[in-house]
């Protein structure tokens, strides 16, 4: 039997992969295989559709102007945005990826998911109040406060479109792979499905139904993965000692997956992923939208807490559910493993092992609910994703750059509901052009020109006071080059994706972000430094009231009234 | 009207003091951040036996399993402390600034 995976649920390892672990990562990379159709699943998926759609009525007659559209009017509390941050943050990929990873070799899921957690405090300690100070509706507001709003904000609407592609590539290739293994339906009519939902959400409800989306999702995958992890850590009288000593009684490598494996090779490679997880979250257009939902900087810090809060609670789960899933299973080969035989692996491939516990531990009802969650999750990152997408190209590169801002809310928001169409169309057609395309890549992809060029340009714009127009206009498109021609030369991409032969990779490493990152700052400072032209005066005399506005809040768009 | 608080919030010694103190906090919070990070990623790189280490003789569980889930426990608690003291202490001071400055 051809061996099996999740092309999306690949994307959470295709760090893993491209620092040199792809075997970890639980089966081998290649389409799933559809499965008997999963009617319970699917009515469980239904159910949340209603529901969600239900809400988005409810947000529909709330989204009256632009800024209910992007922002919910900013009346979301910090605590809901936490939870709607980590909904948008915590996708199938790191669920069954994880999960999966754990399942395939233990503690090196572990070191995994942290890098996935350290973003937030950098957002927490640099980026969250002076987002929300100085900022409306995107983070090119911020970005392009004191700067040239030409080509600033065209520059971060092209950061923003970059990021957003690759993320909804991998996101609906995943969803057509999901789709055959869980519900056991054609690949089609997952792209159709989610295209479709997404945009009611969306085109409907705005930004207030995508909140409630995101923060419904949340709470089934936290309360789903809880549960697995209880009904886990309950057969092992709440002793991991005695969980960890089954499992390496039970796994294949043994010992070995109490020790870290082959996921850290070389140190420049590992540091590099490193900083791609931690500042490209800080860089991540959809995340930083967040932060504008909600009323004032205080919330906004809070919202930060509560993620970072949600987000590392469900990493600890998904460890304990990849060791429940190493003993569990291999009670059960009959059911679980592919001919019931442990050395040919998972049934749908390693980054199963979740879905399988779900039956494990809660029987053919709790499948059919981690599925549909598993799903839903899919649906609520893609909705966001557009949200973020609509909202460059009408804010950032209609209204303020092709009509200097003189745009009435209604036209914006028409032009913002056109974009979304647009943007859904092409998500459906992202999705099956890349159906057979191993996208594995594509979602570190868009972490790396996260933190190679949004937030560079970000930083450096907030908190430099001789940062330039041109300076950040140089270093973000010098780091966005960057970022994605390094990784298309890297063997990550060069052989394992487009099928060069092995070795003929020209740039060694995991991940560019060492040295995109690095050349983009550099840049920025080199070419401000060099800049003094008139503009470059007038930019930097404005550092001061920036730097107040955004310590203080005084003058900072307020939540919009009804 | 705003271009006046802001140029008297720009006259008040309390809001550079608030700017610095504040900075202060959020370079050490990052610091002990990536401290905790990448010390945990170059030890696994440059020393896995001591990772491999297990926790009680004739026991199963390896030093580098609570030192990661301590990372990931850190960095909660590393958050909600800046976010406390930013919301009570520095939102606090701001305030005064504020205040003083529409007089």
């Amino acid at each position: 039997m051809k061996s099996i995976k999740l092309s999306h649920a690949a994307a959470a390892l295709a760090l893993a992969g491209a620092a040199g672990l792809a075997s970890a990562a639980g089966g081998d990379l290649g389409q799933t295989q559809q499965q008997a159709t999963n009617w319970t699943a699917i009515t469980m998926f239904v159910i949340f559709v209603a529901v969600t759609l239900w809400i988005t009525k409810w947000a529909a007659a709330k989204t009256k102007t632009a800024a209910d559209f992007y922002t919910a009017g900013g009346g979301i509390t910090g605590f809901q945005n936490g939870l709607a941050i980590a909904g948008d943050y915590m996708s199938a990929a790191s669920f069954l990826g994880i999960s999966g990873l754990v399942f395939g070799s233990g503690f090196d899921g572990l070191i995994f998911s942290i890098g996935w957690l350290v973003g937030w405090p950098v957002i927490t300690f640099l980026m969250a109040e002076r987002l929300r100070n100085l900022g409306k509706f995107t983070f090119a507001d911020v970005a392009s406060y004191r700067f040239a709003q030409g080509p600033l904000r065209s520059f971060a609407a092209t950061g923003t479109l970059v990021v957003v592609a690759f993320y909804l590539i991998a996101q609906m290739v995943g969803a057509g792979q999901l789709i055959k293994v869980l519900f056991g339906l054609e690949y089609m009519y997952a792209v159709i499905l989610v295209g479709l939902i997404m945009l009611m959400y969306v085109l409907f409800g705005g930004m207030t139904a995508t909140t409630w989306v995101q923060i419904i999702k949340a709470v089934m995958l936290l309360a789903g993965a809880s549960f697995m992890a209880l009904a886990v850590l309950f057969q092992f009288g709440f002793s991991p000692e005695a969980l960890f000593a089954k499992a390496v009684e039970v796994h294949a490598k043994h010992d070995d997956i109490m020790a870290p494996g082959g996921l850290i090779k070389d140190p420049i490679s590992a540091l590099s992923v490193g900083l791609a997880l931690m500042f490209g979250t800080a860089g991540l257009p959809h995340i930083l939208m967040r932060f504008f939902t909600v009323p004032n900087a205080k919330e906004a810090r809070k919202s930060v807490a509560w993620a970072t809060t949600w987000i590392g609670y469900f990493y600890i789960l998904t460890f304990i559910i990849g060791f429940g899933a190493i003993v569990m299973l291999t009670q059960d080969p009959g059911s679980y493993y592919v001919d019931g035989d442990l050395a040919k692996g998972l049934k749908g491939g390693g980054n199963m092992a979740a879905v399988h516990l779900a039956n494990a531990v809660g029987g053919n009802m709790f499948l059919g609910f981690i599925s549909a969650v598993a799903f839903a999750t899919i649906l609520a990152v893609v909705a966001g994703l557009t949200l973020s997408g609509a909202s460059a190209v009408s804010h950032d590169l209609y209204a303020s750059v092709w009509r200097h801002g003189n745009v009435d809310s209604a036209t914006e928001l028409r032009v913002s509901k056109i974009t979304t169409i647009g943007l859904g169309i092409v998500a459906v057609l992202l999705g099956i052009i890349f159906e057979k395309q191993n996208v594995a890549f594509m979602v570190m992809l868009a972490f790396s020109v996260a933190c190679s060029a949004n937030f560079p340009v970000l930083f450096m714009s907030v908190l430099w006071k001789n940062c330039t127009t041109r300076g950040a206009v140089a270093g973000g498109t010098v780091g966005l080059i960057l970022s994605v021609g390094l990784t298309i030369v890297s063997p990550g991409v060069w052989e394992a994706a487009l099928g060069n032969p092995k070795g003929s990779a020209w740039f060694p490493y995991a991940s560019p972000s060492i040295f995109s990152m690095s050349a983009a700052f550099i840049v920025i400072w080199l070419v401000s430094l060099m800049d003094n032209s008139e503009q470059a005066q007038k930019e930097r005399a404005l550092y001061a009231d920036q730097l107040i506005r955004s310590e203080t809040g005084v003058g900072a768009a307020a939540a919009s009234s009804h | 009207m705003s271009q006046e608080i802001y140029q008297r919030i720009r006259g008040n010694p309390k809001f550079q003091a608030l700017v610095s103190k504040r900075n202060t906090f959020s370079v050490i919070m990052i610091i002990l951040i990536l401290i905790a990070y990448y010390g945990y990623i170059l030890l696994i790189a440059f020393d896995k036996a001591l990772l491999a280490t297990k926790l009680s003789a004739g026991g199963v569980t390896s030093i580098g399993i609570p030192m990661g889930l301590g990372v990931i426990l850190f960095t909660i608690i590393l958050t909600w402390v800046y976010v406390r003291r930013a919301n009570t202490e520095f939102d606090a001071e701001a305030d005064v600034i504020v205040k003083e400055s529409q007089q």
